[in-house]
């Protein structure tokens, strides 16, 4: 894994307040990165079964492809998304959830991104989520 | 959290540990449709360079009001939970500024729900997102307890 890449993908996390508020990280193994959503009280939607909030699901999996980007396009500025698809497969429980991206393609303006999460075991899923985003050059 | 079972649904929807974290409002609600709002905060941030609210944030808080037409649409306490969600991000945010999204559940069958959604920062007219969802309905069989 390249430095560049690396600090590319710390300033990601590192920088951006939202994915604090969160609570997000990753675990990086080569190039191959696994985004780690640790259980919060604060993450839960419905308190009474309980179950992760779908929101909180949908946008750790949109915050997993934005960080594996940055990887895979250091130095640029943090992508824009364009739109997100997500399917919801079973309830994410109060335990932590992980997530790892697959980028179908990085174009020049466009990147097409697969994302899966999951809990207990990868292949369950609890959610996946396809999207677009658009890649932006250094200048604002 | 003990009275959430029996809160009505206006308290239910900003009772949620999630919608209470990224302090969530009721703008209104009536059968079938609901209007929320996030309001900006600096730790909802999703881009550092123009202060502009994170998308993921504009994600729930439209996954929240779209729980909440269906909820108002079918009347009683019951159970749901999101099929799926697609969101169009038209437009970034002003930078400091919250989100409202209004949802409409414009078909329910019994075991679907349909919804639609659009989300605004200032001006009703000029989006920043629009949504379709999803969610199965009574997914526990058994409404909740009134």
């Amino acid at each position: 894994m390249e430095d560049t890449a690396i600090r590319s993908l710390d300033g990601f996390l590192q920088q951006v307040p939202y994915v604090r508020f969160l609570g997000m990280r990753v675990e990086l193994a080569g190039d191959e990165m696994t985004a780690v959503l640790p259980f919060r009280e604060t993450l839960i939607g419905n308190p009474i079964l309980p179950a992760l909030h779908g929101g909180v699901i949908g946008a750790f999996m949109e915050l997993t492809a934005l960080a594996q980007l940055s990887l895979a396009a250091p130095g640029r500025r943090v992508p824009k998304t364009i739109d997100i698809t997500i399917e919801y497969l079973r309830s994410g429980r109060a335990q932590d959830t992980y997530a790892r991206a697959i980028l179908r393609k990085v174009g020049r303006r466009v990147a097409n991104v697969q994302v899966e999460a999951w809990q207990d075991s990868r292949s369950q899923p609890i959610a996946g989520l396809t999207g677009h985003f658009l890649m932006r050059n250094e200048e604002p | 959290m003990s009275d959430f079972n029996t809160a009505p649904l206006p308290e239910r929807m900003i009772m949620a540990p999630h919608a209470s974290a990224l302090g969530l409002t009721l703008v209104s609600i009536e059968k079938g449709r609901g209007v929320m709002a996030a309001p900006w905060r600096e730790e909802l941030v999703g881009d550092p360079e123009t202060d502009v609210i994170a998308s993921g944030v504009v994600t729930a808080l439209i996954d929240h009001t779209c729980g909440l037409a269906i909820n108002s649409a079918i009347g009683e306490p019951m159970p749901i939970a999101t099929l799926d969600l697609r969101i169009d991000y038209l437009r970034p945010a002003a930078p400091r500024t919250g989100v409202t999204a209004e949802a409409h559940a414009y078909r329910l069958t019994r075991t679907v729900g349909f919804v639609r959604a659009e989300a605004w920062d200032v001006d009703r007219g000029d989006l920043v997102a629009t949504a379709q969802a999803a969610f199965m309905l009574n997914t526990r069989a058994q409404p909740l307890k009134a």
